[in-house]
């Protein structure tokens, strides 16, 4: 039986998609089969953001009105065969989204796939609840920024209160990705620091992943970042925070925090 | 940007910070339908619509949430037969 888990944020253009890409991409590149399920109905760009975008035939709605078959409307990746895209509707809106079709559907891909990556649209409505309502694992992206953070905290309250595994009791497990962080602006007190946003949010942090053009740069190609740049810094975190979610015991590093002086100067990586 | 705001600017992320630990204890508690400081506005207003017909015009409720404490402050206009009119 395969994990799932939900990439969610609540505020919007944090980079849910972004990442849901990369560490798909990244859990795809040690073997594993994954999927990776876009649940932004009317308004999807996964299936863009990984290059897939003319391939598009059939998305979740039709799987879930029994107008297509799931295996129809699969997307097997270009460049790593273990790697799925299951794109949403662009023509549909959300109410589309039935309960029962989602359970149906994260139930079919749990038994063919390693890993079922739910990447949530922004908001707290239907096609967030029904993102997060069948995940054993969530993601919470948050940006280094008051809005942000506070949308974060009531996704939160949500993944505690909305999904399955809260309403059986049990609890979900639940990490925070820190993005586009900028170590030199917290540096300067110009920018909240991983710690306080640690410590406002009280969950483990999953990772750290820094501002960068790398990450444009990527999407610009239809590539996740993992696969574009493997020796990028925004790469190395992701492919870090996949070493953890698998388990891993793995300290988190600030990005850039180990700049020399060169480094520094030159505005570049040290490693 | 001149040299001078470069070097003494203070920094913005401390204060973020506490902006943000204020309204989160404040929204947490609203969460769960336990925010009493909600909860006193609703009731008090209930009371006094008890007795006055309220025109909304001329009810005036500030909160104030702070880290410690905070304030509530109910300013309502009550026309002299406004208690016979509800009677």
């Amino acid at each position: 039986m395969g994990k799932v888990i939900v990439v969610t944020s609540g505020k919007g253009g944090v980079g849910k998609t972004t990442s849901s890409a990369a560490l798909g991409a990244a859990l795809a590149q040690n073997g594993d089969k994954v999927v990776v399920v876009d649940f932004d109905v009317g308004l999807r760009n996964l299936d863009l953001v990984m290059g897939a975008e003319r391939r598009v035939v059939y998305d979740l709605v039709n799987v879930i009105q029994g107008e297509a078959k799931l295996t129809q409307a699969l997307i097997r990746d270009k460049r790593l065969e273990s790697l799925y895209l299951l794109p949403a509707s662009q023509t549909r809106d959300k109410d589309n989204l039935t309960a029962e079709g989602v359970e149906k559907v994260i139930g079919a891909l749990k038994t063919h796939f390693d890993w079922v990556i739910c990447d949530s649209p922004a908001g707290i409505e239907r096609g967030a609840t029904l993102a997060m309502r069948h995940a054993d694992v969530a993601i919470v992206v948050t940006n280094p920024e008051v809005s942000s953070v506070r949308d974060s905290d009531r996704i939160i309250g949500l993944l505690d209160s909305k999904t399955l595994k809260a309403e059986n009791g049990e609890r979900i497990e639940k990490h925070l990705l820190l993005t586009r962080y900028d170590p030199a602006r917290a540096e300067r007190g110009d920018m909240l620091k991983v710690d306080d946003v640690l410590e406002i949010l009280s969950i483990p942090l999953l990772g750290i992943i820094p501002e960068s053009m790398d990450v444009l740069r990527a999407s610009n190609i239809g590539s996740p970042v993992t696969l574009a740049d493997e020796r990028s810094a925004p790469a190395l975190a992701y492919f870090d925070a996949v070493r953890r979610l698998r388990g891993e015991n793995l300290p988190v590093t600030i990005p850039g925090e180990k700049r020399g002086f060169f480094g520094k100067i030159f505005g570049r990586k040290a490693a | 940007m001149n040299l001078r705001r470069f070097f003494f600017r203070s920094q913005s992320a401390p204060a973020a910070r506490e902006r943000l630990q204020v309204l989160l204890a404040h929204e947490r508690l609203s969460a769960n339908g336990s925010d009493l400081v909600t909860k006193l506005r609703d009731e008090i207003l209930r009371v006094i619509a008890n007795h006055v017909q309220l025109d909304s015009e001329k009810v005036n409720v500030r909160m104030e949430r702070g880290a410690q404490v905070s304030t509530l402050a109910v300013d309502i206009e009550i026309p002299l037969d406004a208690g016979k009119k509800a009677a």
